[in-house]
């Protein structure tokens, strides 16, 4: 549980990060939290020759709303989230590991490292967020949907800092978040957040997410495409939920098949929008 | 390396019964057997060079079968897959503990109930794993060792090392948990003596987490074939297990031995004529099993507990009816049972009497259809059980008993110094219990003092007398009545001083309020220190040595056996399958407590165990030998987010095998809690067509279950 000898660096700017990583090449890699990194490297599954740390850099901290949308830093931490009002988003950030993770891990650093069972992820695809990213070349924005490529791979480039996080309010939504796990710490078995917008008691607008059903998040379009439009009664949720599994993937471990899991995501989806019904 | 010493100790030789034990190396002789055995020692001057050199370590491997299965691993014969091929097998060995007849006994039943039981593999898992340091300097060798076992340790350290006892101190510091794992002689001692005396240089080595995990040895691992007979009535009239126990790759120091101590009580707390257990082992392409809480006596449990329910839904019975029809009656005690094992003491009615004044069954009954109507699936199940434990007797143990290769006796001396301050020293060797509070209290109740003067030295060879170190619940029951023996001796000497010098006979001196007096004149009285004073620097009677100093060695002629009633109710989600465990009571019977606190403790962290094999934990290797829960990310130790509040209460029925009238209670929630978790599961999901499951009773393990349901199930049968 040593890793490998490495260098640091903590800049004082965004500019001098970017500029640490340009210089310090390949295996430089940034670190914020560090509750992913830092295992991986003590397993000695990653082995960066530098380390740049971003506590230092200005400006990446914090919730703030600004008009139709929350801006928030991407070292914000899962606590802050967790005690922000952002709805489904503070309640999935409430159910990341333990309080000790919450209180280092970042939602920035948790999108960058795109671990396919991390609970942000599937919550930034339902919520249709975009990632800021500042490279040597000058910034772009990345939505959420495109963010995530492959098993622990994201369209974050390698001398790119992903620096803030802008995501709608979505405002008079109904949310909820069921994740499924065998113990209250663990990373998510399966996990589902749904977001949705009635009218009457007709779903105007549905949004639902998975997570660990893939090797990056997903959203269940099978199910929101059979719920829009139709009315919000328990039949119909449960009749939509049903579809949720289409088309996945799912990773399997000793304790989860694929059957077990696309079982779970059915279950799992009813009850979310069940609960984002009651919420709204 | 050739003098780095071994094979590895196993120190289990029954007679009469061949055991097929390879040598075990320290590090692997041309072949690897299992996943983590080593092949390589770096030694460095800093850890993380020494991290680095490891990963320069470049190992070229010749793939060999993976034996993982110990179904198709005993099946193997010559020429087939074998972890050792020298024995034209992979058994280990075959043992039988016959009592009464059970084909006669199966002949007399009107119902038989057999079931396939798995008692799957887990980890010791203490959250500090081991740590070595050796120091070999001018020809003596101090070894600090994270261990349950000192004076084993240094025993076989000298031997394998060729050094004089007298040579070796070894201390065990505070430990951080043991469960078993740490009643072991490990190469990793092994190579920090040898690398020190090598270089001159003390020489540390700590474990991670993965290491602990795949190296330190695991438990259980025992699939059984389990027969139960009953007349209508419910009578027990015969109980046959068969088990097959994989032990991994190797004998470690009594790998072969643990099935046993569950044979011992294969007819758990009823008075069945016949019980018979049949052992077979097996060599797999794992880690090796040992001792591991509990040892042989939670899979016993298991398979009594869980085929009573079983055997009780047969019949149509209330489950709590035919336990108490079957219980052995207190009038019987001290009571033989059929295979000749002597339970010392026991009231099995009371502790259920009590288990009922917490739990109202009829009043669950009905809360359970109720839950059902609304989709809740609520079971509530049961575990009356006792154990052996309180390892001793030596002429039971001992060579020409059982044929473990040691005295199992205790000692303990305890020492009065000058000023009245005392040092008990005991060759058991706490590691985390608490036992050093429970001792010092047995003394200090003697002596009339504050348990606060009261110091307990422990885990240190090279203090006090030879010990036998701590595991199998014997601490208290052996180690605690020796203190009380030594203190015994010290307290006669002291009334002898006192009686000499209050001019009265030692029978009429008696310890109260701090003094030692004459009884009937309270008021003139000799306090501890003023007794110490006259043995070291007065004059003390004629013909009497000075001091005071005692020294026990202690054999007790049993065992002891305690007992209890658990109950496990849970709510079983019947869509996703995922248990939650709503309510846990535990009652127990561990003969005369010293410090109930500390008996709740350990009840507390049993239970835990029992509740984390039978939901969570499992060490499992897949079908290429591969350890896949190498890890706390997918070894699940429950965690307190996991438990519901325990709900504890005790009945005393003392033990007459010692003064103090205790029993063991270290691991007693564990050998109780997986079978009362097993059946409140069973029970939670019969209306779903369960009627049977083995552990671990994981969410997707419950949702087939269910999704099989309505049918016979897949582990066992029945006939009536």
């Amino acid at each position: 549980m040593i890793p490998a000898a490495f260098d640091y660096t903590a800049p004082a700017s965004l500019q001098d990060a970017i500029t640490a990583l340009v210089d310090g090449g390949e295996d430089a890699k940034l670190i914020a939290g560090g509750h992913s990194l830092i295992p991986l490297m003590k397993l000695r599954l990653a082995a960066p020759s530098l380390l740049v740390d971003l506590r230092k850099v200005p400006g990446l901290h914090g919730v703030e709303r600004q008009n139709g949308h929350w801006r928030v830093g991407a070292l914000t931490t899962h606590t802050t989230l967790q005690t922000s009002e952002l709805g489904v988003v503070s309640t999935v950030a409430g159910t990341i590991a333990d309080m000790q993770v919450r209180n280092r891990g970042t939602i920035g650093g948790s999108l960058a490292h795109g671990d396919a069972a991390s609970d942000l992820p599937a919550a930034m695809l339902i919520t249709e967020a975009e990632v800021t990213l500042q490279g040597p070349d000058g910034q772009r924005s990345v939505s959420a949907a495109d963010l995530f490529k492959g098993y622990m791979t994201t369209d974050v480039g390698e001398h790119e800092v992903l620096t803030e996080i802008r995501i709608p309010s979505l405002d008079g939504w109904g949310y909820g978040h069921q994740k499924f796990n065998r113990r209250s710490e663990d990373w998510a078995m399966v996990g589902v957040c749904a977001v949705v917008k009635a009218s009457g008691g007709v779903c105007e607008d549905v949004r639902v997410g998975l997570t660990h059903m893939g090797s990056v998040p997903l959203r269940a379009t099978a199910t929101e495409e059979a719920l829009r439009g139709q009315e919000l009664s328990p039949e119909n949720i449960a009749t939509a939920a049903e579809q949720a599994a289409e088309g996945t993937h799912p990773p399997t471990d000793l304790n989860a098949s694929v059957e077990y899991k696309q079982h779970l995501v059915r279950v799992l989806t009813r009850r979310a929008i069940a609960d984002a019904v009651g919420a709204g | 390396m050739s003098d780095l010493g071994g094979p590895l100790p196993m120190a289990w030789v029954p007679p009469g019964v061949e055991v097929n034990n390879p040598e075990h190396w320290p590090l692997a002789r041309g072949v690897v057997r299992h996943v983590g055995e080593a092949v390589a020692v770096v030694v460095g001057e800093d850890r993380y060079a020494v991290s680095d050199a490891v990963e320069d370590v470049v190992v070229e491997y010749d793939p060999l079968p993976a034996i993982v299965d110990p179904e198709a691993a005993i099946a193997a014969g010559v020429g087939g897959d074998l972890v050792h091929e020298q024995f034209g097998t992979n058994k280990v060995h075959e043992w039988s503990l016959p009592g009464g007849d059970v084909e006669a006994g199966f002949s007399e039943a009107d119902v038989i109930v057999e079931r396939r039981v798995v008692n799957h593999r887990i980890a010791g898992a203490p959250i500090e794993c081991r740590g070595v340091l050796a120091d070999y300097r001018a020809g003596s060798l101090t070894l600090y060792t994270s261990t349950q076992v000192p004076h084993f340790v240094r025993l076989f350290m000298a031997l394998l090392l060729g050094l004089g006892e007298d040579h070796v101190r070894v201390v065990a510091p505070e430990v951080g948990g043991g469960f078993g794992q740490k009643l072991q002689v490990y190469g990793e001692e092994l190579f920090a003596c040898w690398a020190s005396r090598k270089l001159g240089h003390p020489v540390k080595w700590i474990e991670t987490r993965s290491e602990n995990m795949s190296v330190a040895h695991q438990g259980r691992d025992q699939i059984s074939h389990v027969r139960m007979g009953a007349k209508r009535d419910g009578t027990i009239t015969a109980f046959h297990v068969k088990i097959l126990a994989d032990f991994g790759a190797y004998n470690m120091i009594l790998t072969p031995l643990i099935p046993s101590l569950g044979a011992f009580v294969m007819g758990g707390c009823y008075k069945i004529p016949n019980v018979q257990t049949d052992i077979t082992g097996v060599f797999t392409n794992k880690c090796p099993t040992d001792a591991i809480r509990g040892a042989g006596r939670p899979e016993a449990t298991q398979m009594i507990e869980v085929t009573v329910d079983q055997l009780a839904h047969e019949l149509g019975m209330d489950p709590l009816e035919i336990r108490r029809k079957n219980f052995i009656p207190k009038e019987d005690f001290p009571a033989a049972t059929a295979t000749g094992v002597i339970y010392d003491s026991g009231d099995y009615h009371k502790t259920l009497d009590k288990l009922m004044e917490h739990v109202d069954v009829a009043a669950f009954r009905a809360e359970q259809a109720q839950l059902r109507e609304r989709g809740i699936y609520r079971g509530i199940g049961f575990c009356t059980w006792t154990e052996i434990c309180g390892l001793a007797p030596s002429r039971i143990t001992g060579p020409a008993g059982v044929g473990v290769q040691a005295g199992l006796w205790e000692s303990a001396m305890v020492r009065v110094h000058n000023t009245g301050a005392v040092t008990v020293y005991t060759g058991t060797s706490p590691h985390g219990q608490g036992l050093e509070t429970a001792m010092a209290q047995i003394t200090a109740d003697k002596l009339g003092v504050d348990p606060a003067v009261v110091e307990v030295i422990h885990g240190d060879t090279s203090m006090g007398p030879e010990g036998r170190n701590t595991y199998g619940s014997r601490s208290l029951a052996t180690g605690g009545e020796a203190v009380a023996k030594a203190t015994d001796k010290v307290v006669a000497k002291v009334k002898a001083i006192v009686a000499a010098e209050l001019e009265a006979a030692p029978e009429d001196i008696e310890v109260s309020g701090g003094k030692f007096s004459v009884r009937g004149s309270p008021d003139k009285g000799m306090a501890l220190a003023d007794v110490a004073g006259v043995a070291y620097i007065g004059a003390v009677p004629e013909g009497m040595e000075p001091g005071l100093e005692e020294t026990t060695f202690y054999d007790p002629e049993n065992f002891v056996f305690p007992f209890g009633a658990h109950a496990c109710v849970v709510d079983v989600d019947p869509e996703t399958g995922k248990v939650n465990v709503v309510r846990y009571v535990a009652v127990d019977d561990c003969g005369n407590p010293v410090n109930p606190m500390l008996i709740e403790g350990q009840i507390h962290g049993g239970v835990v165990f029992g509740i984390g094999q039978a939901l969570y934990e499992r060490v499992y290797y897949d079908e290429n030998g591969q350890l896949t829960t190498g890890t706390f990310v997918n070894y699940a130790i429950p965690t307190a987010a996991e438990m519901p509040s325990l709900e504890t209460d005790r009945t005393v029925t003392p033990s007459p095998v010692n003064s103090l009238g205790a029993k063991g209670v270290g691991e007693a929630g564990t050998i109780a809690a997986s079978a009362a978790v097993t059946n409140a599961v069973i029970d939670a999901v019969r209306p779903l067509g369960v009627d049977y499951m083995n552990m671990p009773l994981s969410p997707m393990r419950i949702w087939e279950a269910i999704n099989q349901g309505q049918g016979a199930s897949p582990e066992g049968g029945s006939r009536s």
